[in-house]
């Protein structure tokens, strides 16, 4: 099979190509494409209007900041693929950060005014695999309560995310904790590889490049594809649908867990207060990427366009000195375009 | 025997179909046609009764257990996964892995399925332009085709047929007549429930009546008429001895 054709033609293709088409065909008909494009677009907008755009460093930045929500937004995607939602992922990064830094400051002894600022690597590593276990159970009490129980993942969801954000609070007190170990936060929250790429974004990048296989080329991806596509039809073939949700909100959990360490890093502090709207951000993402909220279709090369539309929009506003509050609006406009757009081919399609 | 509550679905419901042979199941609304074929897919459990196969007694307990047995059913509903391809479908439950460390990924080998889903769609005369497409994009025949298709590819034994032309155009419904006639060739047997007289007359060798859940008549389709088919559905006629 050749290369343009297996990562953006798989499952996004719109109706049918005529006959005997070549891979760049089917590449020019896949959703990946067109939002390619408008980003493209708008990074060339930004640049011709203010050249300074695309300075390393604002790239780098960019990137750096949105590596969290790369990887929340990619765990979105499987679920909203399967047909389903989780809107607890910001409950459960701050929560999965809380139980990585207690944990962490417990373990070392010097429970001084200073936190656990000098702990070392072993302690570091006890915390964040704690948080990652804490991410990991949240995203198994989700996947239980939808798959087996039988409840709506909007509201399963919804509860937990009040679950983990009053959790974080009263395991913290309601502040902040501090004291996270410097070797930690110097290396994961503003380390980089050979001074150029910062860590943040190469855990993104491997959560991406990871779960873009497991997504396009696995059995695994191919029935979230089908759970999303026609449960009953799953069902009828003998796939273990109910094991299969629970997998899937157990990765995104996990994800979760992933991206509540590396905001721990990256603030070296908790941030409690400060992803209530996570879930808005990554379903956004997932959406303006071409994830249907039907489930069924959706990529994990769209959801990072998806999440780096909005950044660049941001960035670009302040650089073009436009009020950065406009990003606000224009995410909004692509957001609903980008579900019409999806209606828009359901309604063509059923009329066929 | 089936019973819901004291509702009894199907009361002597006895019947048989051979290998290389088109029974169709005939029946008014009610008669228990669908919930016949739901005890033999293994979605529903017969309350008395017996199932032979190959003239041995079989438990069919369940969909699963159904199709490892070589029992395939093609349902009302297509129950295929529209955003899928075509071979996706076909191999839904079943996919092949690609060989050597990749298995342990669970890594899909999509080129075999897509090329032995190609043949195994040519073997049943049907034609699908980009076996990559998905299935939304096809049209309601090539959609049914593929149903058929999926179900019969697998069926080493029977294949039960509910339904399979109720939504087609006429050219359609001529085409999947056509995947009917082919998989019966190839020795299996087939189980065909259709409102459907002269679609009946025209697919079916033997052609089975049920009434309020018992067989009440059973003609050879080349000699049966019309008149004779209904007024079994409905009562009206009587056929004490089988002809």
């Amino acid at each position: 099979m050749s290369a343009p054709s297996t990562t953006t033609g798989e499952v996004g293709t719109p109706p049918a190509p005529p006959a005997g088409t070549s891979p760049w065909v089917r590449l020019a008909t896949a959703n990946v494409l067109w939002i390619l494009l408008i980003l493209i677009g708008l990074v060339v907008a930004f640049t011709s209007i203010q050249p300074n755009f695309l300075q390393p460093f604002n790239i780098r930045s960019i990137f750096a900041d949105q590596s969290y929500l790369i990887v929340l937004a990619i765990g979105e995607t499987f679920v909203i693929v399967t047909a389903g939602i989780d809107l607890s992922i910001g409950g459960v990064l701050i929560f999965s950060g809380v139980i990585a830094g207690k944990v962490m400051l417990a373990l070392y002894h010097g429970q001084s005014a200073v936190g656990a600022t000098n702990a070392s690597w072993p302690i570091i590593i006890i915390g964040v695999l704690a948080g990652l276990a804490s991410g990991l159970a949240w995203g198994l009490l989700n996947g239980f309560l939808v798959a087996k129980a039988g409840v709506p993942p909007l509201i399963v969801t919804l509860g937990t995310l009040g679950m983990t954000i009053g959790g974080s609070y009263l395991l913290t007190g309601g502040t902040d904790l501090r004291g996270i170990p410097t070797r930690f936060t110097n290396l994961i929250g503003f380390g980089t590889v050979g001074g150029e790429i910062p860590y943040q974004v190469v855990i993104a990048l491997v959560v991406a490049v990871a779960c873009g296989l497991l997504l396009a080329y696995t059995r695994f991806g191919r029935y979230t594809y089908a759970i999303g596509s026609n449960a009953e039809a799953a069902r009828r073939v003998g796939i273990g649908v109910d094991r299969h949700l629970l997998r899937v909100y157990a990765l995104m959990g996990l994800l979760a867990g992933v991206a509540g360490c590396m905001n721990l890093a990256h603030y070296t502090t908790t941030t409690i207060a400060g992803h209530t709207a996570d879930n808005l951000g990554a379903i956004s993402a997932a959406v303006i990427g071409g994830t249907s909220l039907f489930g069924g279709r959706g990529t994990v090369a769209g959801t990072i366009i998806g999440v780096l539309i909005p950044a660049t929009l941001a960035s670009g506003f302040v650089i073009i000195g436009v009020n950065p509050y406009w990003q606000y609006v224009a995410v909004g406009v692509v957001l609903i375009g980008a579900v019409y757009l999806d209606q828009l081919r359901r309604r063509t399609r059923e009329r066929n | 025997m089936k019973t819901f509550g004291r509702v009894h679905a199907l009361r002597g419901a006895n019947f048989a179909v051979n290998p290389g042979e088109v029974v169709a199941l005939i029946g008014d609304n009610g008669a228990g046609k669908s919930c016949l074929v739901k005890c033999l897919s293994g979605v529903l459990q017969p309350d008395a009764g017996q199932i032979l196969m190959d003239g041995q007694p079989v438990r069919i307990e369940s969909p699963l257990s159904a199709m490892r047995m070589g029992i395939e059913t093609v349902y009302q509903d297509l129950a295929l996964a529209d955003d899928l391809e075509a071979s996706a479908n076909l191999y839904l439950g079943r996919e092949i892995l690609k060989t050597g460390p990749l298995r342990l990924f669970g890594v899909l080998d999509r080129a075999r399925m897509r090329s032995a889903s190609t043949e195994a769609f040519a073997d049943l005369g049907i034609e699908l332009q980009d076996v990559r497409a998905p299935i939304v994009s096809l049209s309601g025949g090539q959609r049914q085709s593929v149903a058929v298709a999926r179900s019969v590819v697998w069926a080493s034994k029977v294949v039960l047929l509910d339904e399979p032309t109720a939504a087609l155009g006429v050219v359609q419904r001529a085409h999947v007549l056509d995947v009917i006639r082919r998989v019966r060739d190839r020795g299996v047997a087939v189980v065909l429930i259709s409102h459907n007289m002269p679609e009946v007359r025209e697919v079916a060798d033997r052609i089975e009546v049920l009434r309020l859940g018992e067989r009440v008549a059973r003609f050879r389709s080349a000699d049966a008429t019309l008149e004779q088919l209904v007024g079994a559905m409905t009562g009206a006629l009587h056929q004490e001895e089988e002809q």
